[in-house]
């Protein structure tokens, strides 16, 4: 996988992990290109399409759009199963997780990715492992962070 | 201490933390700019203090911004600090930080290196894991050189959770250093076996990213996934072990035919949407390389589109697009299968989603024969009519032109009724794609002979409708269609049938308000069609019929002559003056048509686009090199900003060096175009065309027809290519009956019985002749041009630098640099170090005898590197040779390294000099068996550790194992122990060492009081196990805890560093050197290196650093040298420690 991009149907980005080395210029570009054509695509298209020599896998939850870059020869279909088992793990981890929770926790949102992917690769194909992974480091954390609904506003 | 902590806490109160930010950026939406720039100078602020929580929470919002897309490139050194603090909470965040904002560019990366290398041992794996996590984002190859070893050993850790994330991770490492890969492979080969699946998965990942690039190499893998593929049940695994079998068999086509039993077994029972289509994809792959030379393996194929079928079938829209994706797959080997299913791939032409009908598209491009080309491309034209959206439609307009051309016009049988398609096509509503119908025009008005008449025809009423193309200013795009007519009509005017009415369509006074490239086209053919209507009624008796043709053109020329377009005017009053002559001459009575004509005589035939390229080079030419030496460049141009010490060495890695010479390439070529740019002699690219035309004067005065385009439109005197289709039909049924009745005739002679099944059975495609005898010329090439068209591969391939044989035996050359061994130069024979010197060359010579002594030791392990680059390089020249490429940039890259050898010996930029690789480990104890180096590492998580990292060597040729470390304590220090072990019991080292393999093992050991160095008695048994025999050995050592070993490096601000030094809590003391015979910034990196410290500033010739002890003593320093002099005036607050730290630096320097 060459990046994972979350953004919001009004066109925000919300979290942006890039596994191979790309200049700040080429990723803004990229990005807004990228929201542009996905956010144009009606809802009852498929979620494939072809960008430039990628691929591009996204998937829309609720008001956020998920969309991984892979290369000619992986499989789309296991890239969406990705996708579905890191909202599988946000949601667990935040307990029915929104918008906002990844707004106001990115820095967690990003240690999750990070159990879960590594380089691009899964890391670990088993949810409970990875969840326990984060709640162990969380618990060496020195203010410990008890995940619920605050109050965002 | 407690006062400090509730101050930092009460100072963070009035600090916003992330959650303040992102609501105060959400409250602001109006002036988010703004508010964002008061933000950031609050942060500026917050990095400003001392305490490391404040710095973490502006680190962290800082991440946050960064996403926003705001520059944080400015707080790199932050990031780094907030990464080395010792609480896991903060170097979280530091890493998240550096993950999200570095890059290879960033220059503190390089400072880096150490806190990562300690991280990576440290005791807790949540450390090891963050590092590992952050380094995998921004890992450069200086990085992955320093670190590999590290890493490698992380391999074999005893958490699978380090040992998973060090497996995955070793792939980034490869790619930027690729020498890495051999030493490294071997145990990443073991972990496909590892117990732990989470470790298995990942190895197979990384093994199978390999294999995808460089299958070759990982061929004498294949039982071993064979074993893995039929065994696991894991969907993940298994998706990539398929996925790498399909990269290895098109290298071996016995592994394909042993495939396809468990991968259509798979297809059967698999109920994963996404194994099934891997297989799939796989099965396919798998017969494309088989499909010569073995029996038909139609079953398989079938039961593969049977399987697409039924996701084409599905609702789902995601499996649709796979399965049509998958049937392009096959159709290029198989496409009978595919054909039966046209039904299904034309429905999916009506899928509301585009992306669907694109698939279908591609599709019908290879399911074409010529029986089914008319219908294919009739139903095609239906949906170009009823298209929303100009996107899809020109996407339709290219497909049915790329259907109908496809393999020099393979499918097509009737011309006449490909030209009325294109001449339909002209009708289409603002599409981009006029050049696309014009280059069809031509190819096939030229390639094929017989149509000419044909088509000059239809050419010339569309000239004469050509105010039904231009009318609408938003199909300017199928104007060009029109140059393609113009020139087709006067090219071949012998075929038209009425020269006169076209030669005044072509010069009515609208052709004014066309591209100028048309214009131009417009006025050189008319000229054409003028000799040709001459010629026509020269032969008349009546002469005034060619003169009233000389006076049209001379009525109607002068127009074009005051076009804007150079071309145009140019060829108009050319031509205008040659047919005023002809006038003349016309009223002489002079016979004239025979002479212009032949200015237009001869014909042309069509030349392959490639013929240039194929022209062999004659034999003593040669194209790249200098026809004048280039002027050697200016020198201030090579300048660099000097770093201030760990200059980058000098090309250590292939693809960097090719890089230097891209980027020079690029720059030279941009510098060049800039000088054309001011160059007011030099002709700049002509302005477009379109802009001309809106320049010409008085366009608003010509009257633009609009036309109704409710109304399909049918322009008065055209064919419709369904009449073609009609007709077409006609012709073949006919043909087919003449066909038959000769059959009968045969087989009335014959009087034979058989056959019958003959004339009830659908033509098949061979039955089809053309209409007319179709001559397709084909295109001219030049003799002896080679038929093979090597696409070259792109060189800037990451993944290039990774094509090496791993079955090798390992070298000793290959070896990971494990931040080598000091002691071990004294090994080496003399002859060796003779090879050293001439290795080395590019080294400056200009070294003292001191310094000499030094280089040789570092040189050593040096060699080994450059000599494997040598190796490299002179191979990558030879390809480069066969390439006949990039001669010149080898030129200029000897050119300038001359410059800078001569610079050096002027003794001008001694500060240049290449830092000498340098190493931490030092000998431990070294015996007939077994060989121990080791560095001592404070642990900066604990202040009462040091970590002990011991490198076992085994020597000899027997099997080391069952190892015991053990170590006498003392009072202050203590070897940290197994619960549960007494305290003398040894530690057992975790791994066995076959001969000449070397490994690395981790010590903790804790100490009370670390003001004073110290050293450890102790002895390390092991068994020496040979084929008969087996026999216990022991080594002593002695484990030697310097000062320096407490010092761990840390970065430090000179705002704070000058708050330390006025507190005036520290003690002095100061050192002097003599005879310290090298470079500044040398003296400061080795003090960097062997001492923890990092240089806070640097002016000239003085220093000032850092560093600080485990336990928290700051230690500065400030470095001043005069000549051979080096003086060192020293603070800490622990007087004692200071003493021994200067002892040891003194040392140091005494050794050099």
């Amino acid at each position: 996988m060459r990046f994972m991009l979350l953004f919001s149907r009004q066109g925000k980005l919300r979290l942006q992990k890039w596994y191979t080395a790309t200049a700040e210029r080429d990723k803004k570009k990229m990005v807004r290109e990228l929201m542009q054509t996905v956010l144009a695509r009606k809802p009852k298209m498929c979620s494939f399409l072809e960008w430039r020599d990628l691929k591009i896998v996204y998937k829309r939850y609720a008001s956020l759009y998920f969309c991984c870059a892979i290369e000619e020869q992986d499989n789309e279909l296991i890239t969406l199963e990705v996708i579905h088992r890191f909202v599988e793990l946000l949601d667990k981890y935040f307990g029915s997780v929104c918008e906002l929770d990844i707004i106001f926790n990115f820095e967690k949102a990003y240690f999750i990715l990070d159990e879960f992917l590594m380089g691009g690769e899964i890391q670990d194909t088993s949810k409970k492992s990875v969840l326990k992974a984060i709640e162990q480091a969380d618990l060496l954390q020195e203010v410990t962070w008890t995940p619920g609904k605050n109050c965002y506003v | 201490m407690a006062l400090k902590i509730v101050k930092g806490s009460i100072d963070r109160m009035f600090d916003k933390n992330l959650q303040d930010l992102v609501r105060g950026i959400r409250n602001h939406k109006e002036d988010e700019a703004k508010y964002i720039s008061t933000c950031i100078d609050e942060i500026k602020q917050e990095l400003k203090q001392d305490n490391i929580a404040v710095k973490a929470n502006a680190v962290c919002k800082l991440t946050y911004l960064q996403m926003l897309g705001y520059d944080v490139s400015w707080a790199a050194f932050n990031i780094v600090e907030v990464m080395s603090s010792s609480k896991f909470t903060y170097k979280r965040i530091g890493y998240l930080a550096a993950s999200q904002c570095f890059h290879e560019s960033t220059d503190v990366i390089m400072l880096t290196t150490n806190q990562i290398r300690k991280d990576l041992s440290s005791p807790n794996q949540y450390d090891t894991g963050v590092a590992l996590t952050g380094l995998s984002c921004f890992v450069t190859p200086d990085l992955a050189r320093d670190l590999a070893n590290d890493i490698m050993t992380l391999m074999s850790h005893t958490k699978p959770y380090i040992r998973k994330k060090a497996v995955l991770i070793m792939y980034k490492v490869f790619l930027k250093y690729p020498e890495s890969l051999r030493p490294a492979f071997p145990r990443l080969k073991e972990k496909l076996e590892d117990p732990d699946p989470g470790v298995q998965s990942a190895a197979v990942n990384v093994i199978c990213e390999l294999a995808r690039r460089n299958p070759k190499n990982y061929l004498s893998l294949a039982p071993l996934f064979f074993k893995l593929m039929t065994s696991s049940t894991n969907n993940w695994v298994l998706i990539k072990i398929i996925k790498l079998f399909g990269a290895l068999t098109p290298l071996e086509p016995r592994l394909g035919k042993k495939l396809i039993e468990p991968l259509t077994n798979l297809i059967h029972s698999t109920s994963a949407m996404s194994l099934l289509y891997e297989c799939v994809n796989t099965v396919i792959a798998v017969l494309i390389s088989l499909s010569s030379g073995m029996p038909n393996h139609s079953a398989s194929i079938q039961l593969c589109v049977q399987k697409l079928r039924i996701l084409i079938e599905d609702s789902d829209q995601n499996l649709k697009y796979l399965g049509l994706l998958a049937m392009s797959k096959i159709l290029k080997t198989h496409p009978k299968s595919v054909q039966s299913h046209k039904d299904l791939i034309l429905q999916c032409l009506d899928d509301k989603d585009e992306s669907i009908r694109l698939r279908a598209l591609d599709l019908l491009y290879g399911m074409v024969s010529k029986k089914n080309l008319m219908e294919i491309v009739k139903k095609l034209m239906l949906h170009v009519d009823k298209a929303e959206g100009t996107t899809y439609r020109d996407e339709l307009l290219t497909k049915i032109i790329d259907i109908c051309s496809q393999s020099n016009y393979q499918y097509i049988t009737n011309f006449e009724w490909y030209i009325s398609i294109l001449v339909e096509l002209t009708r289409l509503e603002g599409t981009r794609h006029g050049h696309l119908i014009a280059s069809q025009m031509l190819d096939v008005a030229i390639r094929v002979k017989a149509i000419r008449a044909f088509a000059v025809a239809q050419m010339a009423t569309l000239l004469d409708n050509a105010h039904l193309l231009t009318g609408n200013m938003q199909r300017n795009g199928i104007c060009e269609v029109l140059y393609a007519a113009a020139w087709i009509c006067g090219e071949f005017s012998e075929h038209l049938e009425n020269p006169i009415q076209t030669l005044e369509a072509m010069l009515r006074p609208k052709v004014a308000t066309l591209p100028g490239h048309i214009q131009a086209v417009y006025v050189q053919n008319a000229a054409k069609l003028f000799a040709t209507v001459l010629k026509g009624q020269e032969g008349n008796t009546d002469s005034t019929a060619a003169q009233e043709t000389s006076q049209l053109m001379i009525d109607r020329l002068p127009l074009f002559v005051q076009s804007a377009n150079l071309e145009v005017q140019e060829r108009a009053s050319c031509i205008l003056q040659l047919v005023k002559y002809i006038q003349k001459l016309q009223q002489k009575d002079v016979e004239v048509a025979e002479e212009v004509s032949a200015l237009f005589a001869g014909e042309l035939n069509p030349v392959a686009p490639k013929a240039q390229k194929k022209v062999p080079v004659p034999e003593g030419l040669d194209l790249d090199a200098w026809i004048n030496e280039p002027p050697s460049e200016s020198e201030s141009e090579d300048e660099q900003p000097k770093a201030i010490f760990a200059k980058e060495e000098p090309k250590h890695s292939r693809p960097r060096h090719t890089e230097v010479d891209e980027k020079e390439l690029a720059r030279r070529r941009e510098a060049r175009k800039q000088e054309q740019a001011n160059n007011p002699f030099y002709i700049k690219a002509s302005p477009s065309s379109q802009k001309v035309y809106q320049d010409t004067p008085g366009v608003e005065h010509i009257p633009v027809v609009q036309i109704d385009l409710s109304v399909p439109l049918k322009v008065p005197g055209m064919p419709m290519s369904d009449q073609y289709v009609k007709l077409e039909e006609e012709r073949r049924q006919k043909e087919r009956a003449e066909k038959k009745k000769k059959e009968k005739k045969k087989r009335k002679e014959k009087r034979s019985g058989r056959g019958k099944k003959q004339d009830s059975g659908p033509e098949s495609e061979e039955d089809i002749t053309p209409a007319h005898m179709v001559d397709i010329v084909t295109e001219e090439m030049p003799e002896n041009a080679l038929p093979s068209d090597d696409d070259d591969k792109d060189p800037n391939d990451p993944h290039k630098a990774l094509d090496i044989d791993l079955d090798k035996p390992l070298a000793d050359s290959e070896k990971l640099p494990v931040r080598s061994h000091r002691a071990a130069e004294s090994l080496k024979s003399p002859a060796e170090d003779g090879d050293v010197e001439s290795a080395a060359i590019h080294a400056p010579k200009k070294k003292n005898g001191k310094e000499k002594r030094e280089k040789k030791k570092d040189k050593d392990s040096d060699r080994k590197k450059s000599s494997k680059h040598k190796k490299k390089k002179q191979k990558k020249e030879k390809e480069e040779k066969e390439k006949k490429k990039k001669k010149k940039h080898h030129h200029h890259h000897h050119h300038s390294d001359g410059g800078g050898e001569e610079s050096v010996q002027n003794g001008t930029v001694e500060d240049e000099e290449p830092l000498p690789p340098m190493s931490n480990y030092c000998l431990l104890a070294e015996n007939s068996y077994i060989k121990m180096v080791c560095d001592i590492q404070g642990n900066l998580q604990d202040g009462s550790q040091v970590v002990v990292s011991v490198i076992f060597e085994n020597k000899c040729d027997s099997f080391l194992k069952s190892m015991e470390f053990n170590v006498l304590d003392s009072l202050n220090s203590k070897l940290q122990r197994p619960e549960g072990s007494g305290p003398h019991d040894g530690l057992t080292v975790p791994f066995q060492l076959p001969p000449g393999v070397s490994n690395e093992a981790r010590f903790v050991f804790t100490v009370q009081s670390i003001v004073m160095p110290q050293k450890l008695k102790g002895t390390l048994t092991f068994i020496v196990k040979n084929e008969d025999s087996s026999t216990h050995e022991k080594l002593d050592f002695k484990l030697h805890f310097t000062c320096t070993s407490y010092l761990i490096t840390t970065p430090c601000y000179s705002d704070a560093f000058a708050k330390l030094l006025e507190s005036g809590d520290l003690k002095g003391s100061s050192v002097r050197l003599e005879g310290v015979n090298m470079p500044f910034h040398h003296l400061l990196a080795r003090i960097c290196f062997h001492h923890h410290f990092s240089v806070v500033e640097r002016i000239d010739s003085c220093a000032s650093m850092y560093s600080r002890s485990i336990q928290g003593h700051h230690v500065c320093l400030l470095v001043k040298t005069s000549g051979q002099t080096v003086s060192i005036d020293a603070k800490c607050d622990e007087p004692t420690l200071l003493g021994n730290v200067l002892d040891e630096i003194k040392q140091t320097f005494s050794q050099c």
